[in-house]
């Protein structure tokens, strides 16, 4: 069964327009103008139960709206949207029973009270029986060690203590989706590396489905097998990770650290031959970059072949958060447009492959 | 669910209670308006017995009771709403299987709770001890004052509602916030009874609800409305209470779809 069944999903909103001066705004005042803006543009994805489905994109390309569609807290322009089976605007006090929800930027705990009577009102609200409350709570409670913060006011949390409440509170009902926008959001690494495992977890014990927006590309890397690309309002890319990168990954880099600064066409004349190979150097260390047509140890066998005094040599796959990057500045990761880059990856020069 | 409303309830008062200090200052605050009024009405009654239906004494009575009742019912909940809708946090609400306005309803009847017993009753007795305030003898008229307090604080929370949730369509909604207060406290009587009007303006407060805030069961506890009319007032509140659930309804159904969280 599919979890959630997307079909030309599209979100307007019409923005009131602010005219210029003192003049626009009389103007304003008597008759306002609207901006329609389209943030969502008819998209259609599907997601079965049981998957962890990454949803990325840079800021404002409409992650977050289709996320509030999905739970049913907006109402879509036009489309089809079927979450567990409910359309969630129609049926929302039902449908919501069945999901969980974490905004990295809102609370949903009460903030004056203690964490455990926010989990107590979250019982009576989801009329969760008590003894499956306490078995729940037990056991999150002890994977996420949040024993000593359970009578802390809310307020008195720290951003990982209270990010680590928030997942507790989104999953007492025990749903079987999970909505998370941007969880990681500020979060430091050992919080971080603690709620991807846990994620990950009660994926593999429960068969959760997740669906996770993020801006950090090691949540995905870490959790997802699939990965939806929104830009501009538009699925972009929809596919497995891996996928992802070997297509948009059009080769490795090689440094080498060098006894004494080598000349640049020595260096280019060792690797005469194999196409699409380019150097630069940069005092004593240098760097190849070499397309995947090209095999590695053909190019090193080359170089150090060559009697240049190689004292290192490291070899860099592109991460992925140069692809993306590189995606998000195309703005596009179409099957037609993947491909024909891929064709053309020979020619791309090399300057679009940066390491930081 | 209803223990989850109960719960609201609770954890409302219990924050109200932890702030408690903040609303000492209110009971001296109330205390001195009624000071104020009784004073001036004094001095407008002059040698008069009775100005508009009312004598000196059901007038000081009339003030004390009104500013105590506005005590139990007047709550925060339209800038409440109006404020969850401007910052997106109304979004989190959205996730839950319970109905938004049935929570704020809650709040709102939580610090009610909270006034009644910590503001409005000690409130009411240093009252009594300072000005010739003559309270009801007959427990009927207090038990069915009573239940018109509870459907004053009901209108007045559905009014306040209406009122927030027009952040939904306007930008900022703080000036008619303001307006409405004014308007409220003025049309309900709590500042100058309605019969003291002029004809045409109190004619039309008959078409408008606000008089079922304050004036009316005002006038009942009182004494002025009795017998018979005391329950063709509690009918009009509950008429008023059926009749403004329509509009919310609808204010509500739009703004589903109007709903643009703010933030991101």
């Amino acid at each position: 069964m599919l979890a959630i069944d997307v079909k030309d999903l599209r979100k307007q909103f019409s923005v009131q327009k602010n005219r210029e001066g003192l003049g626009g705004a009389l103007k304003d005042l008597f008759k306002r103008e609207y901006n329609q803006i389209t943030a969502v543009k008819d998209i259609s994805f599907q997601i079965p139960q049981g998957e962890i489905c990454g949803y990325i994109g840079e800021n404002g390309a409409g992650k977050s709206t289709t996320i509030k569609m999905l739970t049913g807290i907006l109402v879509p322009t036009a489309g089809h949207l079927r979450v567990n089976g409910f359309i969630p605007h129609k049926e929302r006090e039902k449908f919501v029973r069945g999901i969980g929800v974490v905004f990295g930027q809102r609370s949903q705990l009460w903030w004056d009270i203690g964490v455990i009577e926010s989990f107590q009102l979250l019982r009576k609200v989801y009329r969760v029986p008590e003894a499956d409350f306490k078995q729940r709570l037990d056991e999150l409670v002890e994977r996420l060690q949040l024993s000593e913060l359970l009578n802390r006011p809310v307020r008195k949390l720290s951003l990982g203590q209270r990010m680590r409440c928030e997942l507790v509170a989104s999953l007492l009902h025990n749903p079987s989706i999970l909505f998370l926008d941007e969880p990681t959001i500020g979060l430091d690494i050992m919080v971080k590396t603690e709620i991807r495992d846990f994620l990950k977890k009660i994926n593999r014990e429960q068969g959760t489905t997740i669906l996770l927006t993020t801006h950090d590309l090691q949540d995905i890397e870490a959790l997802c097998s699939r990965v939806i690309m929104l830009d501009d309002g538009r699925i972009i890319y929809d596919g497995g990770l891996d996928e992802l990168k070997s297509r948009w990954s059009k080769g490795r880099e090689v440094h080498f650290q060098f006894g004494e600064r080598p000349d640049l066409t020595v260096l280019r004349n060792l690797t005469e031959g194999l196409p699409g190979v380019a150097w630069s150097l940069e005092e004593l260390t240098a760097a190849m970059w070499l397309p995947h047509a090209v095999n590695v140890s053909d190019a090193l066998a080359r170089v150090v072949g060559g009697g240049v005094d190689i004292r290192d040599i490291k070899i860099i796959e592109t991460n992925t958060d140069e692809i993306v990057r590189e995606i998000y500045q195309s703005g596009t990761a179409s099957k037609e447009a993947t491909e024909k880059l891929a064709q053309s990856s020979d020619s791309v020069s090399k300057e679009t492959v940066h390491h930081g | 669910m209803a223990s989850a409303y109960l719960d609201l309830i609770r954890i409302r008062f219990l924050m109200m209670l932890a702030y408690r200090v903040n609303y000492y200052s209110g009971i001296a605050i109330y205390a001195i308006n009624i000071g104020a009024y009784y004073f001036l009405w004094k001095a407008i009654y002059g040698t008069q017995t009775e100005l508009g239906g009312f004598t000196l004494a059901q007038m000081t009575t009339y003030v004390a009771v009104s500013w105590m009742a506005r005590a139990f019912y007047f709550n925060n909940l339209d800038r409440e709403i109006a404020n969850e809708i401007r910052d997106g946090s109304v979004a989190i609400q959205f996730i839950r299987p319970y109905s938004y306005l049935m929570v704020k309803l809650m709040q709102g009847f939580g610090e009610g709770i909270f006034r009644l017993l910590l503001f409005m009753v000690p409130g009411m007795i240093i009252v009594c001890l300072l000005f010739p305030v003559r309270l009801p003898t007959d427990p009927g008229v207090w038990a069915l004052y009573l239940v018109m307090l509870v459907l004053s604080f009901l209108i007045n929370t559905q009014i306040n509602m209406l009122a927030g949730l027009f952040a939904f369509f306007v930008e900022n909604n703080e000036g008619m916030l303001r307006m409405k207060r004014v308007l409220v406290d003025l049309f309900s009587g709590v500042i100058i009874p309605i019969s003291f009007f002029p004809g045409w303006l109190a004619d039309t407060m008959k078409w408008l609800p606000f008089q079922a805030i304050t004036y009316l069961p005002s006038s009942v506890f009182t004494g002025r409305t009795a017998g018979g009319e005391a329950y063709r007032v509690l009918g009009l509140q509950v008429v008023w209470f059926l009749a403004l659930l329509i509009p919310i309804a609808l204010v509500w159904r739009q703004a589903r779809y109007r709903l643009f969280v703010q933030g991101g």
